[in-house]
């Protein structure tokens, strides 16, 4: 059977065993004088013997799925290792992918090897047996289970403590599926730039000033010398979210005191969602905005005073990311304007202050850290962007702080290198993972300095 | 009057006064009883009834208050004794469905027409609270922060002097001498309360309004603030919300007593302690109820 199918029939299984425990506590009630008499509600016995009843199949299930392969696998290469023995790790995969595809028919089994089509059949066997045999151990577990549960059910048995548990087990699991994928997803980034760092110095990327990852496919090749500098990348980024923020903090901190001082109760209900809708966008339309209006407007602009604006434009692209970046930056500004005590503004205006004093003077400092929090988190937010850059900010690594000129940024090369047809261990390829390592360090630090300074301002009203 | 009938259960010896208490409509009051009026009035106030939305929490008061006194407010809570006393310095116009009907007076001049400046009036009209509330500043820019919004110091020597002052008159000055721009939230809860009395009077305000400004305190801080309070009498006006009758006993004047947004009597404290003209006063301060 499927395994999908075998899920849906355990967890079929669990619901039953749901009702049978939980219509079994009540029918043991009854005679006592009503669930009162039972230690704990029915729906805990019902819920003790489901998970008794489902838990262990589905663990086993997710332990043969992780096993069962490698070891077909092994078996198989194993029993024509005579004939055909594989030499290196590239050519074992190659084998067993071929074995593999004729076994599940993708291939043709015509005028292939008989070694290969008795290797196939062997793997298809196998992996019927497996299939079975695991039905068959899941259902048996299952049914273990469902009678272990409903055996358990009598008035004094603790059910809800043990529920709780195995609840606050299955919390802690998904918690930690969520930081091993991290961890994970970090550790394949680091491998891979550390393999790039083998054939490119550390030190050439981190500090290099050129950029042009053209590595050559053949030794002879003109122009084979590819340049991993990432400062022009760098300085691009930082370009264009330089702009991006000239654009989103005034924008966004006026817009969040107006909204939180002085708008009337209705404009607020209106104004702010109408606000979050920006961040509602998604970026891909921006990025065609930047790149079919904004870009094009700003060069006709340039032109009209004299000066020559490139059709791609640090300009464009930043501004059009600013603007997406300012519901960031006025939503949390208004959290934590809002959350400056009303006797501070009290004993401002108390002392004779105008309103505008008093939010500049008390206010404003005094949401201070808040409001930097909120801005270096936008900043992450600028820093990580890519469809706007893509489309609007161009592709030339030019090391420059003009923004009226064409830059590019470390997401829009990382795009560049990874999409079409590539090899998966050249520089040019590991080059992305370097980038992206680089730049997962840069929003990790932005983000651990954005945390610490808004803990430090939470403890400042406490 | 739901405390006087828990009092009458609780303590049934005194029934009988409880009972005439309870006999006695507030609103047929009419006027408030006592001297309400002051020959050298620095504040006039006219039939003032101040509302939120549509509920009354004033009715009718008309009350003056003397140059360089200090008139205590007491009664029971949420009888009205601070929405009074933030109508004084027009606190009230934060509040926005708050509306203030009648006159209300300093020195002639009306303090609710549309000419009046109500950050000129603010200034002139000091207001310490009940929390203390400085700002997330040093103790130095707190006391500074008026002067210099309305322009009192020309120079740094000027401000310097002023905050001297200030925290001198305050009683705070050889505590915090040495620290001046260290965070004045960073103060004990009585020094921080001297702090906003120092940030009070570094404008020179001609009347103080103090909302319990020592409900937060402990015996200590709160002797030092009444010692403060007295000096600031030969100085200044000073309107004060107390819960505590021994505080309004020992620092004011005169005392007017609230009760459920009603002003019912208004005279010498040594009078309204030892022998009350109007029996609701009688009946609180006696602790018979509030
Ligand atoms: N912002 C407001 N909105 C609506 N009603 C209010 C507001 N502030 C006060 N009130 C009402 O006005 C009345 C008087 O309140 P006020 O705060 O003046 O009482 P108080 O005498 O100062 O009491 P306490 O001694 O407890 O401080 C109360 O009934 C209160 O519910
Ligand atoms: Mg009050």
């Amino acid at each position: 059977m499927q395994a999908t199918n075998i899920l849906i029939l355990i967890l079929g299984l669990g619901a039953f065993a749901f009702f049978l425990g939980r219509g079994r506590s009540l029918a043991l009630a009854k005679p006592l004088g009503g669930i009162r008499k039972l230690h704990s509600l029915p729906s805990y016995y019902g819920l003790h013997a489901a998970m008794w009843c489902s838990l262990p199949p589905l663990f086993l299930l997710a332990m043969w799925m992780m096993f069962d392969d490698p070891l077909i696998n092994s078996i198989v290469v194993e029993s024509v290792a005579d004939e055909i023995a594989p030499t290196d790790a590239a050519s074992y995969n190659l084998l067993l992918n071929k074995i593999s595809n004729l076994a599940d028919g993708i291939l043709p089994r015509k005028g292939e090897s008989a070694v290969l089509i008795a290797a196939a059949d062997h793997m298809e066997a196998l992996r019927v047996i497996s299939r079975w045999s695991l039905t068959a151990l899941m259902l048996t577990l299952s049914g273990l289970g469902l009678l272990w549960g409903w055996s358990r059910i009598s008035a004094s048995f603790r059910a809800r403590p043990v529920v709780e548990k195995v609840m606050q087990n299955i919390l802690l699991a998904c918690a930690c599926l969520a930081i091993f994928t991290t961890v994970g997803i970090v550790l394949s980034v680091l491998f891979e730039s550390i393999q790039f760092f083998r054939s490119v110095p550390i030190f050439d990327f981190v500090f290099g000033l050129e950029w042009s990852p053209q590595t050559a496919i053949r030794e002879d090749q003109v122009g084979s010398s590819g340049s991993f500098g990432a400062v022009p990348l760098f300085v691009g980024t930082l370009l264009v979210s330089a702009v991006a923020m000239v654009v989103a903090v005034p924008v966004g901190l006026m817009s969040a005191i107006y909204l939180a001082e002085y708008a009337s109760k209705s404009v607020r209900t209106y104004a702010k969602p109408a606000l979050e809708i920006l961040a509602g966008i998604p970026t891909v339309v921006y990025g065609f905005f930047a790149a079919l209006t904004v870009a094009p407007f700003l060069r006709d602009l340039g032109a009209s005073f004299g000066l020559s604006v490139s059709s791609e434009s640090a300009l464009a692209a930043g501004g059009v990311m600013g603007v997406m970046i300012i519901p960031f930056i006025s939503s949390l500004a208004d959290d934590v304007i809002t959350a400056v005590p009303q006797s501070m503004r009290d004993g401002s205006l108390a002392m004779g202050a105008t309103h505008s004093e008093t939010v500049r003077r008390v206010i404003i400092p005094a949401a201070l850290p808040g409001i930097v929090g909120g801005v270096m988190l936008a900043i992450s937010r600028a820093i990580g962007e890519t469809m706007i850059v893509v489309m609007a900010a161009g592709m030339a690594a030019k090391l420059t702080a003009n923004p009226l000129e064409s830059v590019t940024t470390v997401t829009v090369q990382i795009v560049t290198l990874l999409t079409g047809d590539q090899e998966f261990d050249s520089p040019k390829t590991l080059a992305a993972f370097a980038l992206g390592l680089m730049l997962f360090t840069v929003t990790l630090l932005l983000n651990i300095f954005a945390l610490h300074i808004v803990k430090k301002y939470r403890e400042q009203y406490d | 009057m739901t405390q006087a009938a828990t009092a009458e259960k609780k303590n049934p010896a005194k029934k009988t006064v409880a009972k005439a208490v309870n006999s006695l409509d507030v609103s047929d009051h009419q006027a408030t009883v006592g001297k309400n009026f002051a020959d050298n009035a620095k504040m006039t106030m006219r039939n003032v009834n101040v509302f939120y939305d549509d509920k009354q929490a004033i009715h009718d008061v008309s009350v003056d208050i003397a140059k360089n006194e200090v008139i205590a407010m007491i009664g029971p809570s949420g009888c009205g004794k601070s929405t009074f006393l933030r109508s004084l310095n027009r606190m009230n116009d934060t509040v926005d469905i708050c509306r203030v009907e009648g006159q209300i007076c300093m020195d002639g001049e009306d303090l609710y027409s549309p000419k009046l400046d109500v950050v000129e009036l603010r200034a002139r009209v000091g207001m310490v609270f009940q929390k203390p509330n400085p700002f997330p500043k040093s103790i130095y820019e707190n006391v500074a922060y008026g002067p210099k919004i309305h322009g009192l110091a020309d120079t740094r020597v000027d401000l310097d002097e002023i905050v001297e002052n200030s925290l001198r008159k305050a009683g705070l000055w050889e505590e915090v001498k040495e620290r001046l721009h260290q965070a004045g939230t960073g103060l004990s809860g009585g020094q921080q309360q001297r702090l906003c009395i120092a940030r009070a009077i570094a404008v020179s305000p001609e009347v103080i309004l103090m909302d319990e400004p020592c409900s937060a305190l402990d015996p200590i801080a709160t002797a030092k603030i009444e010692e403060l309070i007295e000096e600031l009498s030969q100085n200044f006006t000073i309107a004060i919300v107390t819960h505590s009758m021994q505080q309004a006993a020992r620092v004011s004047h005169r005392t007017a007593y609230f009760h459920l947004g009603r002003l019912i009597e208004v005279n010498p404290t040594e009078q309204v302690f030892t022998m009350p003209e109007h029996q609701l006063t009688e009946a609180y301060i006696t602790g018979r109820f509030g």
